[in-house]
């Protein structure tokens, strides 16, 4: 490994209308090393990036790549140089299929026209490599937030020369993905990749890289090599002070049996979730794990009438309840905060404030608007209480960084008072600060009552919090563990156990 | 001057400035331009004239801003302003009351308008076909009306909303103005604005967070319907008579031309219908010039397209980057992460 870095940047600064997002900040890529780039929500992670790759413009500061100084225009011209992006929010075309979208700007031609044969073969020899078989002559769009990252990630590799960056890759892959990409990973490194690796999750951070590079505020905190810094350290790094560590009494040996508030039967819906058996208690967090594909966001499509259920019953404290559309969903007391918050969660060009209100606004219906002052005090309670970091609530939220856009939907339903809540990977894209944070909130209202269903690949999290965890396999809830059958060993055994030797729900 | 009229100034300061530069040439070529005098009590002059003549494309643009707002677009207003038109004089010339005529229209225009939003919101069908469908059958419709003929009739109490006035101003121009002023005061102090704009964002996001983007959707091309109908009561009462073949013909496209020039995206999200009506303004107030200023009738689309473009550039984000890049970076251009790939 030689010790003159590849890529260097010097005093890169770069300012947005009501925030200074990057503030002379300085970084190095060596060949052959994985360099994690850290920082609480809004810290800049992205916009370095950005300003990196030309899709930003930087307003000073020097990017010197191979000795030469570069200053890529765009994605495209960074690709010349080398430089492989999977941004934050994946910018693939949804309507395009997975091969074009892999090979697209260099199709392998055939008497001049497209080689869709073989350009489709060499898409799936592409995704053989992640362990990934899919159709790759389908629209994008058909497939799940996780394939679609894969893909993202799979083109990025393939035209990254000199250097690649992951911006929270992982966020929503689970296990068996992660260590997919990281194998891949480590092959880049091998050739002399110098690879920027962007993530809110420190096991990752200290199981692949070899450096870091913490940012706060926009200001350079630090660079360490892996091997010298603790995790404890890491996390002071990041937030500014400790992290306040709390011993949380394990939530499955809480208290007795609560009353059950919701109760599905027979619930389910052909080809989308087979009819599952369902009761939610009062203020009670129950878990959904499984595999991409098992069927955990089906499930919760199903119950909140994005796909209407064609099977079964659902009934709250004894009453039936219609849930055929979301809007039925909500007026019944539901909420669902969605995993993709590009495309079903945020509506980019509106405030934040609007985004937090807009739920409720709309269980009110249009006659009944809240009032300037009633929006401007709900939106300022949830960004303090969730900690929303932007200039102002006026700001469009697709201008806020991943983390701030999420808790800006989280609130979305909070504000809603829900009697139930359904998150599908709730913490996606969080940092270690505001996940406390948000775990801390989301407990307090369970305390009062709100029932609360959890979608996550991170089986920690649902240890953690839930009181019941529903294992799902090939789009059929198979198993509940609950109480001290709750650690992380036995739901994987639970999600890898063979259809024969199943418990039975 | 407080602070909001400020805002509202700099924020269409582009259409102001192209607005006066527009009566300033029109001044400078004919001195009379801005005179305006009283006459029989009412109000005339070239400046009335475009407030007057600009009625329909004005009444248009309420609408179609509401609807491109929704990422929408309605291409069929001209034709139902025909329809309209038509019913409302085959009402007055079968002996119905002028009341009954009017109503008549303005429900046939609203059916329109419903018609139209079902396709869209329930069928999934993309708003620019979905509304060629009533642009090319609604011509076929008025012409059934009006029996192959230019239906004209006698009654004042129907051309009173062409060439009435109440107040010494046109009726067209109340008319018009009493519209905007009432959708903007019902959009804007209920919650409809935001949620129209949060459809046009992103309708799937909108429609999970409990929007119900069926009835929004159907309830803004039904508005757009209105909006037609008032317009083709105008333009037959005017000429005492409807033409189903030339009544509002193209005037759909004025119509999206007034509500782009005035600042709303094609994009749908954000709108403005003061903008949208100063839009419409401008259209009118280069029209009245060229046909003033006695330029040969095939000139006039040419020059009309030449301005509109000057106008459209000056105000795009292209250029507005163009000019960042030289003067250096100092401003913030927020659409390159999405333009990215
Ligand atoms: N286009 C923009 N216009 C205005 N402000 C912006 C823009 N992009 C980012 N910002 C602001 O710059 C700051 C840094 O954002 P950035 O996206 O780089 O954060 P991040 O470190 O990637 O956070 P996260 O972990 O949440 O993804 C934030 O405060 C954000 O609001
Ligand atoms: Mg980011």
């Amino acid at each position: 490994m030689s010790s003159e870095p590849m890529l260097r940047v010097e005093n890169l600064t770069k300012r947005f209308p009501g925030a200074l997002a990057l503030d002379a900040v300085d970084f190095s890529l060596k060949a052959g090393e994985v360099h994690a780039l850290l920082g609480e929500n809004g810290a800049g992670k992205s916009t370095l990036i950005k300003c990196l790759t030309g899709a930003y413009r930087r307003d000073s500061g020097e990017i010197v790549l191979d000795g030469q100084p570069v200053d890529p225009r765009d994605t495209f011209d960074a690709q010349k140089l080398g430089i492989g992006t999977v941004y934050q929010e994946v910018n693939l075309l949804p309507n395009l299929t997975v091969a074009e979208n892999l090979f697209m700007g260099r199709q392998p031609l055939r008497f001049g026209m497209v080689d869709t044969r073989s350009m489709n073969r060499d898409a799936r020899q592409m995704l053989a490599q992640y362990g990934l078989e899919i159709d790759v002559a389908r629209e994008l769009s058909a497939y799940s937030v996780a394939v679609q990252q894969i893909v993202a990630i799979a083109r990025a590799v393939d035209l990254s020369g000199k250097v690649l960056i992951l911006d929270e890759p992982t966020a929503s892959l689970d296990a068996h993905e992660v260590r997919m990409v990281f194998d891949i990973v480590r092959s880049l490194r091998e050739k002399g990749l110098g690879i920027i690796f962007i993530t809110h999750f420190l096991d990752q951070v200290f199981e692949i890289s070899d450096r870091l590079t913490v940012l706060r505020n926009g200001r350079l905190v630090g660079t360490r090599a892996i091997a010298e810094t603790e995790r404890l350290d890491l996390v002071t790094m990041m937030l500014g002070h400790e992290l306040s560590q709390e011993t949380r009494e394990h939530a499955a040996e809480r208290g007795g049996k609560p009353e059950t508030r919701f109760r599905f039967r027979g619930f389910g819906r052909a080809r989308s979730i087979a009819p599952f058996d369902l009761d939610i208690g009062r203020g009670e967090v129950v878990g959904m794990a499984g595999l991409l594909g098992s069927g955990r966001t089906e499930t919760a499509e199903v119950i909140f009438g994005i796909r209407p259920h064609d099977s079964g019953s659902a009934e709250m404290d004894g009453a039936p309840l219609a849930l055929t559309s979301p809007r039925k969903a909500i007026a019944a007391g539901i909420g669902f905060c969605p995993e993709d918050r590009k495309t079903d969660g945020i509506v980019g060009d509106l405030s934040v404030r609007e985004n937090i209100i807009l739920a409720l606004q709309a269980r009110r219906g249009w006659a009944r608007p809240l009032s300037a002052r009633e929006q401007n005090t709900l939106a300022d309670r949830f960004i303090k209480a969730l900690d929303i970091r932007t200039s102002d609530r006026e700001k469009p939220i697709k201008l806020l960084s991943g983390g701030n856009q999420q808790k800006a939907i989280l609130a979305r339903w909070l504000a809603t008072e829900p009697q139930l809540l359904i998150l599908d990977e709730p913490t996606r894209g969080i940092d270690v600060g505001a996940h406390a944070e948000i775990i801390r909130l989301i407990e307090d209202l369970c305390a009062e009552g709100m029932s609360l269903l959890v979608i996550s690949s991170e089986l920690e999290e649902l240890v953690a919090y839930a009181r019941r965890i529903v294992v799902l396999r090939d789009r059929a809830h198979v198993t509940e563990l609950g109480g001290a059958e709750i650690d992380t060993d036995s739901i994987v055994r639970a999600i890898a156990a063979d259809a024969g030797t199943e418990i039975g729900t | 001057m407080n602070a909001e009229t400020l805002g509202a100034v700099r924020r269409f300061l582009p259409q102001i400035v192209a607005l006066f530069a527009i009566l300033a040439i029109n001044t400078a070529v004919f001195p009379g331009f801005l005179d305006i005098t009283v006459q029989n009590d009412r109000f005339y002059g070239s400046l009335i004239d475009i407030l007057n003549r600009g009625a329909p494309v004005a009444l248009l643009a309420i609408g179609m801003t509401l609807v491109i707002a929704t990422k929408g677009i309605d291409l069929s207003v001209g034709a139902v302003m025909a329809i309209c038109g038509a019913v409302a004089a085959s009402g007055v010339a079968g002996g119905g009351s002028v009341a009954m005529a009017v109503t008549t229209a303005l429900v046939v225009g609203v059916a329109c308008g419903a018609w139209n939003g079902m396709l869209v919101a329930m069928l999934g069908i993309q708003p620019i076909v979905a509304t060629l469908i009533l642009m090319v059958a609604g011509r076929g419709i008025a012409q059934l009306i009006t029996e192959g003929v230019i239906l004209t009739f006698n009654n004042e109490g129907l051309a009173f909303f062409g060439s009435g006035s109440i107040f010494a101003l046109p009726v067209p121009v109340l008319l018009w103005i009493g519209m905007g002023v009432l959708v903007a005061f019902v959009v804007r102090r209920t919650a409809l604005g935001l949620l129209i704009e949060a459809i046009g964002v992103n309708r799937r996001a909108a429609t999970l967070s409990g929007v119900n983007s069926h009835v929004l959707l159907i309830t803004v091309y039904m508005i757009s319907g209105l909006c037609a109908a008032i317009a083709g009561v105008i333009a037959a009462a005017d000429i005492r008579g409807a033409d189903a073949n030339n009544a509002g013909l193209w005037l759909e496209l004025d119509a999206i031309l007034a509500v782009v020039i005035g600042g709303t995206s094609l994009l749908g999200g954000r709108f403005t219908l003061l903008g949208s009506l100063i839009g419409a303004m401008i259209i009118q107030s280069i029209n009245t010039g060229i046909l003033s200023s006695g330029f040969p009738p095939e000139f006039n689309l040419i020059i009309k397209a030449v301005i509109i473009l000057l106008i459209l550039v000056i105000q795009s984000p292209a250029l507005r980057t163009f000019v960042v890049f030289w003067r250096g970076p100092k401003e913030e251009v927020f659409d390159k992460e999405q333009s990215a790939p």
